[in-house]
């Protein structure tokens, strides 16, 4: 399958298959269902400086196409990931990216030096979007000085690749894109979840804690690929596309609008073998059109 | 224990009271059913309802390792589970599981209690099977609002002895399961699955008489394998996801406030 090898700044990935922060814990949860070296990497889990609890329950919603989460950056900080978690990884042959977040530019730049050591994880995901949290997360997203001041702080403490992942609740997501590419991101992911918010209106109140909560699945399908499209006419640096992908075709879709690979996130939860059954669609797809190498349908719209 | 993606293949949909069906499934591809034990659940697929895009998580009822089937007890709760039940014999199912942390059983002795009240009746039918074959005193109490929502207390009976509670009186002992007359004798363990406040009056008798609980929940879940983190109860280590962690916890696990 050596015709869907893609790059990701220094990164070289096996195909452009990757999974989506928060939604396939970290890999080791899904290995009864996938072999995880199929895999282009894998996004584990928003992690933070310290350990944090989240936000209440209840943190989900079922949407149409979709669903709501308010799970608020549940994690057992950085130290635990480097002691507990990364040591369970070293054998998976894909690899394994960290998504990074803060309530401060202190917060990121330090949880990004304390990985930038680890010989396996080659990328961190910079989380600029978490729609969940009350400091920090997206609300260094959706300014343009907000996204460079993290991105910035963060490239001076790691010198591995850098990928910065977007808030779409935004109203001109390509100069968000341009601002951290200008300060030296190798990357960006694009969309984190949509802000969102849903009532049960026989009991009369929210179905989340928050209130409100981060919509994802294929509902917001159509958002993501035209943001894609949009990023990718106004950066150089490679899109990694994400927000509903469910098969092969979809993710064609994403790559055809100007991604050079993938993330697969709410679908996991529908179908835990999703992941590798989209390498072989994308594999198969190449067969039929006579495409001997992924990269030639990037940005063809 | 190794999950498992499986179609199984729909045998019988029977119709219970009120608004509960049972569902009796095999493999599709005639393999023998996977070790399962008492009070994991599945995760179900359901295809072709306009509505539903995550999958439902179900407890499983029963196992019968004879027929090679597994049942599901299914109460409709919305358009996924009535989707479910409107199931034909032939239809396939797809299934993640088995899932969670069963009822803890081999240190279990003596006479034993098994509350259970609504759809929270479910996982109590194999649980009290796998503890009778242990040679265990099985009882059971079964709560309900009225006699036409007790579910499958023939089932039940056949291995355990079984007490009713309903609120209005029309079957066994009126009100609540909490204010049933078996709560004047001694037990060695309680089981209890059903709503909330139900759990949660059961969990304060267990601790006045200093009885050892277990009881199931079912926090709404998304992913059912500890990865979308939304099935999270709060306990005594924090935040701690019901799929993979539960669905069973032993009482003083949990920060429930008397």
């Amino acid at each position: 399958m050596a015709r869907l090898n893609v790059e990701i700044g220094s990164l070289k990935l096996k195909n452009p298959v990757l999974t989506a922060s928060g939604t396939f814990g970290y890999g080791t949860e899904f290995a009864d269902f996938v072999d995880l070296n199929r895999l282009g990497g894998f996004i584990v889990k928003g992690t933070t400086l310290n350990a944090r609890e989240g936000n209440d329950y209840p943190r989900m919603a079922e949407t149409p196409s979709g669903m709501l989460n308010a799970v608020g950056l549940q994690n057992k900080g950085v130290d635990y990931f480097i002691n507990n978690i990364y040591p369970t990884l070293l054998d998976i042959d894909s690899e394994i990216i960290v998504n990074v977040s803060g309530a401060s530019i202190d917060d990121y730049v330090e949880v990004a030096r304390r990985l930038a050591p680890l010989e396996r994880i080659n990328a961190i995901e910079v989380n600029i979007s978490c729609p969940n949290v009350k400091q920090g997360g997206m609300a260094f997203g959706t300014t343009c000085e907000g996204a460079a001041s993290v991105t910035k702080a963060v490239r001076n403490a790691f010198n591995k690749t850098l990928i910065v992942k977007l808030s779409p609740n935004v109203t001109d997501i390509a100069s968000i894109a341009k601002a951290v590419e200008a300060e030296g991101a190798d990357s960006v992911s694009l969309i984190n979840t949509m802000l969102g918010m849903a009532i049960d209106v026989e009991r009369q109140r929210p179905y989340l804690s928050t209130i409100t909560g981060g919509l994802s699945g294929p509902a917001v399908r159509p958002i993501a690929v035209r943001m894609v499209w949009q990023v990718a006419k106004a950066v150089k640096i490679p899109i990694i596309g994400l927000g509903g992908i469910t098969s092969g075709k979809d993710a064609l879709e994403f790559i055809m609008a100007g991604a050079t690979a993938i993330q697969v996130g709410t679908y996991n939860f529908v179908d835990p073998t999703v992941t590798s059954k989209i390498v072989d669609e994308i594999d198969d797809y190449c067969h039929r059109h006579n495409v001997s190498d992924i990269n030639e349908l990037r940005g063809i719209i | 224990m190794k999950k498992y993606i499986l179609d199984f293949v729909v045998r019988h949909n029977e119709k219970l009271g009120g608004r509960f069906g049972l569902l009796k499934l095999t493999p599709a591809n005639g393999s023998q059913l996977p070790e399962i034990a008492a009070g994991q659940f599945v995760q179900v697929s359901v295809d072709g309802s306009k509505t539903t895009f995550l999958r439902r998580p179900i407890s499983i009822n029963f196992v019968d390792k004879v027929t090679n089937e597994l049942w599901l007890l299914i109460r409709n709760a919305g358009n996924g589970t009535e989707h479910l039940l409107s199931s034909k014999p032939g239809d396939v199912l797809n299934m993640v599981m088995p899932l969670g942390n069963g009822f803890p059983v081999e240190d279990a002795t003596g006479r034993v209690l098994l509350v259970g009240g609504g759809v929270g009746t479910a996982p109590l039918l194999y649980l009290g099977k796998i503890l009778r074959d242990n040679g265990l005193d099985v009882n059971y109490l079964i709560g309900a609002r009225t006699k036409d929502e007790l579910l499958m207390i023939d089932n039940l009976k056949e291995y355990g002895t079984v007490y009713i509670s309903t609120d209005d009186g029309s079957a066994g002992d009126p009100g609540l399961v909490t204010q049933n007359k078996v709560w004047d004798e001694k037990w060695d363990r309680i089981y209890c699955c059903g709503p909330a406040p139900m759990m949660k009056g059961v969990a304060r008798n267990a601790r006045k008489s200093s009885t050892q609980c277990f009881v199931s929940l079912e926090n709404m879940m998304a992913c059912g394998v500890g990865a979308c983190l939304c099935c999270v109860e709060r306990t005594t280590k924090g935040n701690v996801c019901v799929c993979t962690e539960g669905p069973v916890f032993e009482i003083n696990q949990l920060t429930w406030q008397d």
